[in-house]
């Protein structure tokens, strides 16, 4: 009671005082984090190192040690082979979006008529990919791009890559619209620091008789490259948890599994984020515009 | 003169100082156009499709113009999917837990703008982990206390995690709100202190109202969220509470209760046309949405101006 009595007599020094508020404001999410995250992280974990059997009571642990990581990784060949699908996809998806979302944001960027409808166009997808209606629509082969993907000539040329080109390259046309459906935050994190540029150094630029092409590369590159580190990372994560996502699909079908269930699931549930981590943190050295200082 | 005209003819064509030039103006709509058609052809596929009568899906020469007006399709999604019932329960498992959310991470976001404490770069790292972290790796612990509590099935385990600011994409909200109060003048506050005006009195008086930007895009691009997010939602309310996206999932089950396909006729089994229609459906409440609020959406990012610096 004294320590109220304090804080209301402004008796306690200011720095503190400011703090107390502080943490008064931010309590709720540091209880809600021990709640809903932290704890059910950590419990994930010890699933994972046990083998969990589902009772009419409850559940009950047996301590398997690592044996859930090592079924993952050495017996399961679908675990393995659908990670390594999801990082081809991943990686072939991100520079995609990234480099459209771009070429879009420079395009609204300009002054035109109907500058309007063509926003609302490209930022529509944000409003409808939900898992179910993608399914639904690339069920209906609504998703490739119209009259491509099933011509003879393609098929064709799929048969002459050599086969790790295949996948990717095939993924790329049969999807196209869909990869380009996960663009629309990333075109508006962009449009938003194209406007900060400051106008005057294109204007001195163009003075020193710069071409707009050298004014792309040597301006508006080099003031995107922190936007596009947020918008990699921003993509990397969209596309891992999205609910279609072939991993966490097997994930989800596992947890309900005779063999294994659980703690099975709990721990492929690890390893598919350690592999998100790896690449969010590969992304971040090859685009973080500090580190690439370095090597200059 | 006819130097005049050629220059007159140029600047026309290739664009000036102040003009870009027909060509280049003809060009960037072409490519507009073409990137916006591919864009919404998906949408295009399967609105017309929808349309079409079970002849006209067997006739390949229909292929964009369907040869009669039918809704037939509808009408079957539309019991299908049941419709009313769902659409309510989606309404309310996304607007529900979307206000709940915006309110508690106003309050942390401007908790972290206003105060220095001691932590605060920890307490960033951690909020940008609950963004990086897949749900996968905590819902199963969460689903099984839910279960013991009797909530699953229930919209308040939607609820709770908002509550404490652990909600569907918390802490891209929370980051919004903390650009929001970054960017205000300390002024206002600074005076109301000055009168004697406590901290809760200041942030619901002052702050509150400076922010209702920042709270409307946050309370519809998280309604949207929850309305799209199937994973959470089939853990949690699958037995209790039918939403659209579940039930259209469940789609082709749920058509076969209705029409079992031994004891109907040719035209009424179930085929694209009626999966679309009920894809349609699921996404109509969202078009509205999005075409209501639109300018929200779009200058949303301008507005509360994040790019992360």
């Amino acid at each position: 009671m004294n320590f109220f009595k304090a804080l209301r007599n402004k008796e306690i020094k200011h720095g503190t005082r400011e703090a107390l508020y502080g943490y008064s404001f931010v309590m709720i999410w540091i209880i809600g984090f021990s709640i809903f995250t932290l704890a059910p992280l950590v419990e994930t974990f010890f699933y994972s190192i046990n083998q969990v059997t589902v009772t009419a009571t409850g559940i009950t642990l047996d301590p398997v040690r690592w044996a859930n990581y090592s079924r993952a990784l050495f017996t399961d060949p679908t675990f393995v082979e659908l990670l390594i699908t999801y990082v081809i996809k991943t990686l072939v998806s991100v520079p995609i979006v990234l480099i459209f979302s771009m070429i879009i944001a420079m395009f609204l960027n300009l002054k035109f008529r109907f500058k309007g409808i063509f926003r609302t166009i490209f930022f529509l997808p944000v409003v409808i990919t939900s898992g179910p209606v993608i399914q639904e629509l690339t069920s209906q082969g609504a998703t490739s791009v119209p009259g491509i993907a099933n011509s003879a000539v393609i098929a064709e040329f799929l048969t002459q890559l050599p086969r790790y080109l295949r996948n990717p390259v095939e993924y790329l046309l049969t999807s196209f619209i869909l990869i380009l459906w996960f663009s629309g935050v990333q075109i508006l994190i962009y449009l938003s620091s194209l406007q900060k540029i400051d106008k005057s150094v294109y204007e001195a630029a163009a003075i020193d008789g710069a071409s707009a092409w050298e004014s792309f590369w040597k301006i508006t590159l080099p003031s995107l490259s922190t936007t596009t580190l947020i918008n990699a990372i921003y993509t990397i994560i969209t596309l891992s948890h999205f609910s279609e996502n072939e991993v966490i699909k097997y994930i989800y079908s596992q947890t309900y599994a005779v063999q294994g269930g659980i703690g099975y699931s709990s721990a492929m549930s690890f390893l598919y984020f350690f592999v998100l981590v790896l690449l969010l943190g590969i992304v971040y050295l090859g685009l973080n515009p500090r580190s690439q200082k370095k090597f200059d | 003169m006819e130097r005049f005209y050629q220059e007159h003819l140029k600047s026309f064509l290739f664009g000036n100082r102040t003009d870009y030039g027909l060509v280049f103006k003809i060009a960037l709509y072409l490519l507009l156009i073409a990137i916006g058609f591919v864009y919404l052809y998906p949408l295009l596929f399967m609105f017309i499709t929808s349309m079409k009568s079970p002849s006209d899906l067997l006739n390949p020469m229909v292929q964009w113009v369907p040869s009669e007006f039918y809704a037939g399709n509808y009408e079957k999604a539309f019991r299908v999917l049941d419709y009313p019932n769902t659409l309510l329960s989606s309404v309310l498992i996304s607007l529900i837990p979307s206000l709940i959310q915006a309110v508690v991470c106003s309050l942390v976001g401007y908790g972290l703008a206003r105060f220095k404490f001691w932590g605060k770069n920890i307490l960033f790292i951690l909020i940008l982990a609950t963004f990086i972290i897949p749900a996968q790796n905590t819902v199963i612990p969460q689903m099984l206390t839910y279960r013991n509590y009797g909530l699953l099935g229930n919209i308040w385990s939607l609820i709770l995690p908002a509550l404490v600011g652990q909600g569907f994409k918390s802490a891209i909200f929370i980051l919004i709100f903390y650009q929001t109060f970054m960017s205000l003048p300390k002024v206002l506050e600074e005076a109301a202190r000055l009168d004697g005006a406590t901290n809760m009195q200041i942030f619901v008086r002052i702050a509150l109202p400076t922010a209702i930007p920042a709270f409307i895009i946050s309370i519809i691009f998280s309604t949207v969220w929850y309305w799209n997010e199937t994973y959470l939602t089939v853990i949690f309310l699958e037995g209790g509470i039918q939403t659209l996206p579940m039930q259209l999932s469940k789609f082709v089950q749920a058509y076969e209760n209705l029409y079992p396909p031994g004891t109907v006729n040719i035209f009424d089994r179930l085929n694209e046309a009626v999966k679309l229609s009920g894809t349609f459906l699921n996404i109509l409440p969202l078009l509205l949405l999005y075409f209501v609020f639109q300018k929200w959406f779009v200058e949303s990012i301008e507005r509360t101006g994040i790019t992360g610096e």
